[in-house]
């Protein structure tokens, strides 16, 4: 009788604490449980944040990110062993397919903003980028004024559009804006002398020269265009659980100096495929970021 | 789904400083519409001078006629854009290629003169399609009385050529306006682009495609009831398109 009685205790102790466990499982983490799968969205062409090596397989600075977030909810759900599918996305399509719960990690390059954080959340960041511009060597511009009254190329629907046609009125600069679908298109305005500069994020720049044909014949400017702006790794918004874990994982990454072993691994040495280097240490902003993470829009507090 | 809706968005200030977020599709809405008309011309024109060449007794003009059309239309728009705007240049003499790349809205004349090609070839051949289509007697019947070749075309065959594809030629018009939207592969931000753009700035995809699609369809339908309107107009009672 006594062992009967401890034996009901205990599967009533088990179910209570199951149905406890079940009952602080919502939304991402508890689908996660459920299913044993967390899928990873990725970009095809973000050097070096999120990219296909020579296998077709995604690769960068996020996706290792994004696997060490993967692994501390593992650890989170006590699950032994959790799947992760890889979800190619663009940037027309993160947010739907965020949204309708295809993916559950967007792990790219996305500037994390306020307007954005009424759609999405974004956990800690994982970068710092200013506005910059690009042009051939032999056209000399050296600072943005330089480019007074000449043809610039940015990528259409971008910040960085937003704020040369800012920086174009503000500083009377009548320089002729010229919007082009992608990074890719708009290196090529560069190239074949369309345009005289590309102003984009300056990392994005530093891939697309180290890539080009002719590294040596580009420029990155010195003059930025705006204050380093943050990237993060997009979660959905209004699943506070599911954030938690994901910035208590970014935190300990970064606090814990494996964040910067994982900069200098895409960012200071040669990459697959072709093995370019982008050659750009940790700048002090970021550093300072590492030791304090945050996920605020405001590049004020950055500093 | 964990999607914030907020239609309310159209209303604000978007961040290019130009009004709310609808001025700027308003704004890509108009560049579609200018587009879609200058191609539409560009077709008309060179769709009706290659379309009446295939018809000619001549064999060098069916030839070249025929050239023409299968190099436009087996190409795929977007491919030919493309060739317009970069490789053209490239392939001038260098002070040529340079006049064409700086030229203030070389995306708007390179997708307007790009997209009315790759249309005209269309038309083309529905024009001679049209031609074929009337009784030989026609044609005989204007020789008989002494009409030259330009006359025959001119007063008897294209006539009644043009009334026939009318109802084709509404539905290649209507191509004509959605194929503007591959034009943003080259930089011109109309609709489809102004789209994505209120997309990555807001991130309120699915407003902003929803607004896209309602004001292709209201600019569609309206190309419909014109043409309708035209063939009512231009029928000839007792013909195909007459009653």
């Amino acid at each position: 009788m006594k062992r009967l009685l401890s034996i009901g205790f205990a599967l009533a102790a088990a179910l209570g604490a199951a149905e406890a466990g079940a009952q602080e499982l919502t939304g991402t983490l508890k689908n996660i449980k459920e299913t044993g799968t967390i899928t990873l969205g990725h970009r095809d062409s973000s050097i070096p944040f999120s990219y296909l090596d020579d296998n077709q397989k995604p690769i960068g600075y996020a996706m290792d990110i994004c696997y060490k977030i993967v692994d501390a909810v593992k650890k989170e759900l006590k699950l032994d062993k959790l799947e992760v599918k890889l979800n190619p996305v663009t940037s027309s399509t993160r947010i739907p397919l965020l949204a309708n719960g295809t993916i559950d990690l967007e792990c790219g390059s996305t500037t994390n903003n306020a307007e954005r954080q009424k759609q999405i959340s974004f956990t800690n960041t994982h970068f710092l980028t200013a506005s910059r511009y690009v042009s051939k060597k032999s056209s000399k511009l050296n600072s943005i004024d330089d480019l007074k009254g000449k043809a610039v190329v940015s990528t259409a629907g971008t910040t960085n559009i937003k704020q040369l046609t800012e920086a174009n009125a503000a500083r009377g600069l009548n320089v002729n804006i010229i919007p082009a679908k992608d990074h890719a298109e708009a290196f090529l305005m560069v190239e074949t002398d369309r345009a005289v500069a590309f102003v984009m994020d300056d990392i994005l720049l530093a891939s697309l020269v180290a890539g080009s044909k002719t590294p040596d014949n580009y420029v990155i400017s010195k003059d930025a265009f705006s204050k380093p702006e943050p990237y993060g790794i997009m979660l959905r918004k209004d699943d506070p659980a599911f954030k938690k874990v994901v910035d208590a994982a970014t935190a300990a990454l970064y606090t814990g100096g494996e964040g910067q072993k994982i900069y200098d691994k895409w960012f200071t040495q040669k990459i697959p495929p072709k093995g370019l280097n982008l050659n750009t240490p940790i700048a002090a902003e970021l550093k300072n970021e590492f030791a304090k993470p945050s996920d605020s829009p405001d590049p004020d507090s950055y500093k | 789904m964990n999607y914030h809706w907020n239609w309310q968005i159209f209303f604000e200030p978007n961040p290019t400083g130009s009004g709310t977020y609808l001025d700027m599709l308003l704004s890509g809405l108009a560049l579609t519409i200018k587009t879609a008309l200058t191609a539409w011309i560009i077709a008309l024109v060179f769709g009706s001078v290659v379309g009446v060449l295939r018809t000619l007794p001549s064999k060098v003009a069916g030839w070249i006629g025929f050239c023409y059309v299968e190099f436009f239309r087996n190409m795929p728009l977007l491919v030919q854009l493309f060739l317009w705007f970069f490789v053209l240049p490239e392939l001038l003499p260098r002070a040529a290629g340079l006049w064409l790349k700086q030229m203030p809205n070389a995306p708007f004349w390179t997708a307007s003169i790009g997209v009315g090609l790759f249309m005209s070839a269309r038309v083309a051949v529905q024009l001679a399609a049209g031609i074929a289509s009337l009784p030989r007697g026609q044609k005989q019947a204007a020789t008989a009385l002494g009409l030259t070749t330009a006359q025959t075309y001119r007063y008897v065959l294209l006539p009644m050529a043009y009334r026939i594809i009318l109802p084709p030629l509404t539905s290649e018009f209507l191509n004509t306006v959605k194929n503007t939207a591959v034009a943003i592969t080259i930089g011109l931000i109309e609709l489809t682009g102004q789209a994505r753009a209120m997309q990555e700035f807001s991130f309120q995809v699915f407003e902003a495609f929803t607004a896209a699609t309602i004001m292709y369809l209201l600019v569609n339908i309206v190309v419909v009831t014109g043409m309708r309107f035209l063939e009512r107009k231009v029928a000839i009672p007792g013909y195909i398109a007459g009653k």
